[in-house]
């Protein structure tokens, strides 16, 4: 079994002039020396056993907090110095002592494995103090801008929060304005509804008129044509000729039946037909229509077409769906217009003239009734710009209050990201963070939007809880969480997006610097290692 | 990653249909049930009774090596060839093929390691009912019963196994389809040519009748065959909306195993279901079909990943084994005349001196081949094994690194990612020898590829881990992407190495790439190219520290029927349905191959797979597939790994953490702790899982983790001398109690505890909330050793143990000694110099023994002897070390630090003498309320002989 040295002569330098040697176990830091002292017995740093000096790092773990091996592996739970000289000195677990694997810079835990070790603790050294330095020139410039957005912030919370007062003050007004108007409105608009109901029943009595002179005209030419001998009346006889007229549709249209239908007498007059005629209506095919020519002819199409009653029925079905959506566009350009039909009655659009019988349009408002409805809607349309102004006033207030509430940082050096949005473009993705908003995913070549989550709040530790943002509730995963973010804000003199990742599925990370987040560089440690050896 | 749903859309549609059809658990309506797969319905309706087989003695031959004989069912007069074989070991082999088939049947190929070794069989009666052979030296006799046939093997009065006792054997002979036209052409031209020939023959030759009778299959037997009536399901068969066109027809095979005193039956794997197997009567049969099961559901009979057609039957007096090798469909029922009957109803038979015995009945039912079967005759669990061995070979020797912990997620996101991680191991002091690489890695799922922006510097990626002696694992599936610009699938295609389809285009299916080909992994010259895509500079970014995982490979095909490949497919001119079950056992070989080849043949390699078959063990490593982060997943872990063993799988692990969903700290606590104690130990998720790695729950959680993690290495030494053990053997590693104390029944049906050879004895927490376990402690003069408090313990007893959350009982057996290395390093190979402790656990006569095997830990040297193996043995207050292997050569550094002796009294001097004569006093420390004597640093070189003597 091999046997190592157990002291490690170690040269330091001490206030840059004065060169000490200073003897102690491997591994030991110089902080602890005073407990490792030569040739006297050892008591483990617990205090549970005293052991002979020679059994400090002789490879055999003795004491339970393994402070009696700093130098090996022996102990599970040993701690092993490094100086790093050059660099910044620290422990590694006693485990990585001999592992083959460099730890140390100064290669000094690498002593008996064969590992073939450089010391670089001179160039991480350097590295280390350019690195520090360009972070502290960030960090100075930063602070800088820092209190400039301070200011800003006071500034515009200021602005803010006076705004508000003259918001809440114009809001009254709107208020006592939209009450006036909704009383000139309901003013106005009791006359125009009476003369529009006035001018609506003559309408409907004019064309029941109408309607009733073409049934006369009907029930005589309808006569005409069943009076097939033409003596004046329709007989029984002459009615069987229109097998639809059958009662019972079982294919005989027998005289009981026939007789039936003409009030049990053999035939009728004129007059009497005019009754006969009510219940025979629905079923009477006219003559002329049962006599059909071959499908295809220009004619019959159009005497089809002029063919009142049916027409209706025979409307193509895939007309209506347009018809619908001619409205919905209709509708969408109205959206502004009220709902009042306060113009003379609509023009017609050609397709919906098939709708109308024949009495023809409704004819224009009277120039009375037409001013009541002008004047209506003139009130009507000032009350709602009136109720939209208030509306607006009212957001502006919610809005500013909200703002003026957020927590944007102690000083609210963070209010300038309000409102703003910051992107970053990877191979695939363009990332979008809007602080305090939210953020957003978008593939680079085409495709939808994904939310990765929305504001949620300041998620730091809690000695730093502006250094880190959490967004929230995104859209959901397949079988996963929503999306959510988790922003990490570091000290930079930009404000931009410098990464982002998914580390876990649906939950992405995004690195992103400003001012904001930088400290007072007085106030932090210059980065000066920590010169515990010298 | 969000890009998931975008990039995968066609694939995760696929993946909604599948499983967005029900709940978290399996779909069992994607699978067969037997009554839904043609042939098992079939085979499964003939009943119990006389079977319509008689053995045709007059044709009966015996040379040196076989028997042979004809068989003849006398429903339709087909003829089978039955050969039987006495192998070396005290193993039967039983071939059964049909005597002429239509055409080659199927046997399956490179799963024996060699031909069997035959020993000679001798007849020792014969009259018209049947015949007697002795079966070698032993009083065992094989009697083959002509009618209905039947074969029992029989020792002294005792019969061991029975075949056709129960007349279940059924054969489906291949046959010409007679519902087409053109069947029907040729069956009447053929009968017509048939008529002409028997006028002319009778003319020509007036032995013709005669000859018919014997001379088989004559014509007069065909055509009474072509009577048989036509089934559903023989010609073609729709599950789904798939249709296997089957233009073989039916051929399935089946046959009846009696086994007379046996209640206990074993194997079969992969099934997540108890150690002991269940009777099948009131539901399916066990099946063996390779299946990706999605989220797959406890306790049944339902196929999932892998096959191996191996039974165990054990009673107190002898344990037997039954291989089934075939590699279609397979099912197999069992039924037991006692498993209704409750204690009391046992009991009452006692008493009453009910004469009945025992006895549990199989069947096993194949879609296709032949019957091919080994009876492994026993008598002892050890003697199955190394029989089972000597056919399909033993556990692969790992490299002593995959023996350490794996780290996996689906997915490590990029380079980055895994730097992090592997600091992660570091700051936490928890050692890690893998870290691994799921699908993700690949570019565009192009295996052998890397993603250009996330992983576009492998090397460096892999040289930082070598800086830290630790390894990667990068996953390469069997599916290979449909695309012309990859240069794999473009040679694959040219060379023709992909599967066909029944028309005979290269078979498309659809898998994680989207279109992808399979190649035909059953091809030598497939297998030769594939292995040759793992040379350095053929697989670009890889380095020696990279390994290989194959999964996918039942194969997965998502838009195939029952998720894997439809059974027309062809591999040359044999159907996919003939090797479905091997697919995945080629996949593994070839890969394997190749890491081998790398490096010129000189490095082991390190392959797991999720699909096996008999054989699997001697490529690398498997895992229980897509597992789920649920109690009851961890406590199946156990059986599942136990059945494995058995049937020589030995490097077999669950998920650690459970793959889909996410676990409570507490279950992963306590799945940490019982992966630390299996063989192979792998933490994995899902990727919509949140990320899981030890340190994120917390630091006392972080604590308890990083304690399981340790004591795995810490029995590295242990563990790496059981798989070569295993190796040499066929042994499990992981073994249930009743191998170990095989008379004792009630460790039988024990399987929430196990044992790591002979000498651990394993009892993890299992139950959420557990306060406390009852651990069997099996041997009535054994003595068990708490390995953390060193309590001693008696055997045989149910032992209560109050657990905590950092409890992991534990026992040594009393008797053994192991060799551990207490000193945690990063990773195994850090460890490789460093000391031993032994820990000597004395039995109840004071005396303790163990091996040590040291090799270099990752090369074939050892097959050149370069290793140690070296025997301790504690006798008469001596401890010594012997070497077991003198002519073999290796020099460790490594020294013994300690010597722990439990259960000890306490000496008055130790002596230490080593190989040179020269003598040390030696220091130590007594524990006296425990008997635990620690001697302190003797420092001898591990690899030396030396006594240490205790006065």
């Amino acid at each position: 079994m091999i046997m190592f040295g157990h002291f490690v002569l170690l040269l330091a330098l001490f206030g840059g002039a004065m060169t000490v040697e200073v003897l102690r176990p491997r591994g030991v830091p110089l902080s602890k020396r005073q407990f490792y002292e030569e040739n006297k017995p050892f008591t483990c740093l617990d205090g549970t056993r005293t052991i002979p000096f020679d059994r400090i790092n002789d490879d055999y773990c003795d004491c339970p907090d393994g402070s009696d091996e700093p130098g090996t592996a022996a102990c599970p739970n040993g701690n092993f110095h490094c100086t790093n000289a050059g660099f910044r000195p620290g422990f590694i677990p006693s485990s990585r002592v001999n592992d083959g694997i460099c730890d140390c810079c100064d290669t000094t835990d690498e002593y008996n494995s064969g590992a073939d070790c450089q010391n670089t603790c001179r160039e991480l050294g350097r590295k280390e103090k350019e690195e520090l330095q360009k972070i502290a020139e960030i960090a100075k410039e930063g602070f800088m801008l820092k209190k400039q957005l301070i200011q800003e912030a006071k500034q515009g919370l200021e602005e803010k929060k006076s705004k508000l007062g003259d918001v809440q003050n114009s809001k009254k007004d709107l208020e006592a304005n939209v009450e006036a108007l909704r009383t000139v409105k309901e003013t106005a608009e009791k006359p125009e509804k009476e003369a529009k109901e006035r001018h609506l029943k003559a309408w409907e009595e004019q064309k029941a008129a109408i309607r009733m002179e073409k049934d006369k005209a009907r029930t005589a030419e309808v006569f005409l044509e069943l009076d097939d001998d033409s003596d004046g009346f329709v007989s029984v006889a002459e009615l069987q000729s229109h097998p639809e007229l059958d009662p019972d549709s079982d294919g005989s249209f027998t005289e009981a039946e026939a007789q039936g239908l003409l009030g049990g007498v053999d035939q009728v007059d004129t007059v009497a037909f005019e009754t006969v005629w009510n219940n025979i209506k629905e079923k009477y095919v006219s003559e002329s229509n049962a006599d059909v020519p071959p499908p295809g002819e220009t004619p019959q199409e159009e005497t089809q077409d002029t063919t009142s009653d049916n027409d209706s029925e025979n409307y193509p079905d895939e007309d209506i769906p347009e018809e619908e959506d001619n409205d919905d566009e209709e509708d969408d350009e109205d959206d502004d217009m009220d709902d009042g039909d306060y113009k003379a009655p609509p023009t017609m659009r050609t397709d919906e003239k098939k709708d109308e019988d024949d009495e023809g349009p409704m004819p224009p408002y009277d120039q009375e009734t037409q001013a009541l409805i002008d004047a209506a809607q003139k009130a009507r349309d000032e009350f709602n710009e009136a109720e939209k102004s208030l509306r607006e006033v009212e957001d502006q207030i919610r809005n500013l209050e909200k703002e003026i509430s957020f927590d944007f940082g102690p000083s609210s050096e963070f209010a300038y990201l309000y409102s703003q949005c910051y992107e970053l473009t990877t191979s695939e993705y363009v990332y979008r963070l809007c602080p305090f908003n939210k953020v957003s995913q978008k593939p680079k070549f085409g495709g939808s939007e994904t939310s990765l989550g929305m504001w949620g709040k300041w998620a730091g530790p809690e000695d730093n809880i502006y250094s880190v943002m959490k967004y929230e509730h995104g859209t959901g995963c397949w079988q996963g969480p929503n999306r959510s973010t988790t922003v990490k804000l570091t000290c930079g003199k930009e404000t931009i997006v410098t990464s982002t990742s998914e580390p876990s599925r649906c939950e992405y990370l995004m690195e992103f610097t400003s001012p904001a987040i930088c400290q007072d560089p007085s106030s932090i440690d210059s980065g000066h290692p920590d010169h515990e050896e010298l | 990653m969000a890009t998931f749903t975008e990039r995968m859309g066609p694939v995760l549609l696929f993946w909604l249909g599948l499983c967005l059809s029900g709940t978290w658990a399996v779909d069992k309506g994607n699978f067969k049930t037997c009554d839904q797969s043609a042939f098992c319905k079939r085979q499964r309706a003939i009943t119990p009774g006389e079977s319509p087989y008689r053995a045709l003695l007059e044709t009966m031959e015996l040379t040196n090596t076989k028997l042979t004989l004809q068989l003849i069912n006398d429903n339709n007069k087909v003829r089978l060839l039955l050969e039987l074989y006495r192998l070396q070991g005290n193993i039967t082999r039983v071939k059964i093929n049909e005597l002429k088939p239509l055409k080659p049947r199927y046997e399956v190929p490179d799963v024996l390691i060699r031909e069997p070794p035959t020993e000679p069989l001798s007849l020792l009666s014969q009259d018209e009912n049947g015949v007697v052979l002795s079966l070698g030296a032993e009083s065992q006799r094989v009697i083959v019963s002509a009618r209905p046939f039947r074969l029992d093997i029989v020792e002294g009065r005792d019969v061991l196994m029975s075949l056709n006792s129960r007349g279940l054997l059924g054969f489906e002979h291949l046959r010409m389809r007679k519902d087409t036209f053109s069947y029907k052409v040729t069956s009447t031209v053929a009968s017509v040519w048939d008529n002409i020939k028997r006028v002319f023959s009778s003319q020509a030759d007036p032995e013709a009748d005669n000859k018919e009778a014997t001379d088989p299959p004559s014509q007069v037997e065909t055509t009474k065959e072509e009577e048989e009536k036509v089934e559903d399901g023989m010609w073609e068969e729709t599950f789904k909306s798939h249709t296997d066109s089957k233009p073989n027809g039916p051929s399935a095979v089946s046959l009846d195993f009696s086994l007379p005193g046996v209640e206990h039956v074993y194997g079969i794997p992969e099934h997540a279901d108890t150690l002991k197997l269940k009777t099948t009567d009131s539901g399916d049969p066990y099946r063996l079909y390779n299946l990706d099961v999605f989220q797959y559901e406890l306790y049944n009979p339902m196929a999932l990943y892998g096959s191996v057609p191996v039974m165990l039957a054990h009673n107190a007096q002898r344990t037997t084994g039954i291989f089934w090798l075939n590699a279609a469909e397979t099912w197999v029922d069992i039924s037991s005349n006692t498993a209704g009957k409750t204690v009391f109803g046992k009991m009452l038979d006692y008493v009453q001196g009910s004469s009945e015995t025992p006895q549990t009945d199989v069947r096993w039912i194949s879609e296709s081949g032949i019957i091919d079967v080994f009876l492994m005759l026993g008598p002892t669990p050890r003697e199955v094994f190394s029989q089972y061995a000597s056919l399909t070979g033993t556990q692969a020797f790992p490299p002593l690194a995959s023996l350490g912990y794996h780290q996996c997620r689906w997915n490590y996101n990029d380079q980055e990612d895994v730097r992090a991680v592997d600091a992660g191991f570091d700051e936490h002091d928890i050692p890690y020898d893998f870290i691994w690489l799921d699908i993700e890695h690949t570019d565009g799922k192009r295996y052998f590829t890397w993603d250009p922006h996330k992983f576009a510097s492998p090397k460096e990626m892999l040289q930082g881990l070598m800086d830290k002696k630790r390894k990667m694992v990068a996953i390469v599936d069997p599916h290979i992407k449909v695309d012309t610009n990859y240069k794999i699938h473009n040679e694959i295609r040219s060379r023709g190495f992909y599967i066909k389809n029944k028309d005979g285009a290269d078979y498309e299916g659809w898998c994680w790439p989207g279109s992808a080909g399979y190649p035909d992994f059953t091809r030598p010259d497939m297998r030769a190219w594939w292995a040759g895509q793992f040379a350095y500079d053929q697989y670009e970014g890889s380095m020696e520290n990279l390994y290989t995982w194959n999964d996918m490979n039942e194969p997965s095909v998502f838009n195939g029927p029952e998720v894997t490949m439809h059974k027309d497919a062809l591999h040359g001119s044999w159907e996919h349905r003939d090797v479905h079950n091997l697919y995945g056992f080629y996949v593994q070989m070839a890969t394997a191959q190749g890491l081998i080849e790398r490096s010129g043949g000189v490095e082991r390699p390190f392959v797991l797979t999720r699909a096996f078959f008999a054989g699997s063990q001697r490529l690398g490593a498997v895992w229980t597939g897509d597992n789920a982060a649920e109690w009851d997943h961890l406590k199946i872990s156990i059986p599942m790994c136990l059945s494995l063993g058995l049937v020589g799988i030995s490097f077999c692990g669950a998920d650690v953490g459970g793959f889909f969903k996410s676990p409570s700290s507490e279950l992963l606590v306590r799945w940490y702790q019982t992966g630390a104690y299996q063989p192979f130990f792998r933490a994995h998720a899902h990727l919509d899982t949140p990320r899981r790695e030890p340190w994120l729950f917390g630091p006392e959680n972080t604590a308890l983790i990083r304690e399981a993690v340790r004591q795995r290495y810490t029995f590295l030494p242990y563990w790496y001398q059981l798989f070569y053990h295993a190796y040499q053997t066929g042994e499990p590693v992981m073994r249930p109690l009743w191998v170990e104390y095989p008379q004792d029944p009630a460790t039988f049906a024990l399987d929430d505890e196990f044992l790591l050879g002979r000498d651990l004895l394993v009892h993890p927490v299992t139950e959420e909330g557990a306060r406390g376990v009852t651990a069997y402690l099996p041997g009535k003069d054994e003595v068990w050793f708490d390995i953390h408090t060193f309590q001693k313990h008696n055997g045989v007893q149910n032992l209560y143990i109050p657990v905590t959350m950092s409890s992991i009982p534990v026992f040594q057996r009393g008797g053994s000694i192991i060799p551990r290395k207490l000193r945690v390093r990063r990773s195994s190979a850090c460890m490789e110099d460093d000391p031993y402790t032994l820990y000597v656990a004395l039995d109840n006569r004071r005396t303790a023994e163990g091996e040590l095997y040291i090799d270099d830990g990752h090369t074939f040297n050892f097959e050149k002897r370069e290793f140690i193996l070296r025997k301790f043995s504690f006798t008469n207050n001596v401890l010594s070390s012997v070497n077991l292997e003198p002519d073999a050569q290796f020099t460790t550094k490594s020294w013994v630090e300690r010597i722990i002796i439990l259960g000890a009294s306490k000496p008055s001097k130790i002596t230490l003498r080593t190989s040179d004569d020269q003598e040390n006093q030696l220091e130590f420390d007594f524990d006296a309320s425990m008997s635990v004597l620690t001697i302190r640093k003797p420092g001898m070189n591990v690899g030396a002989d030396w006594t240490v003597t205790l006065q």
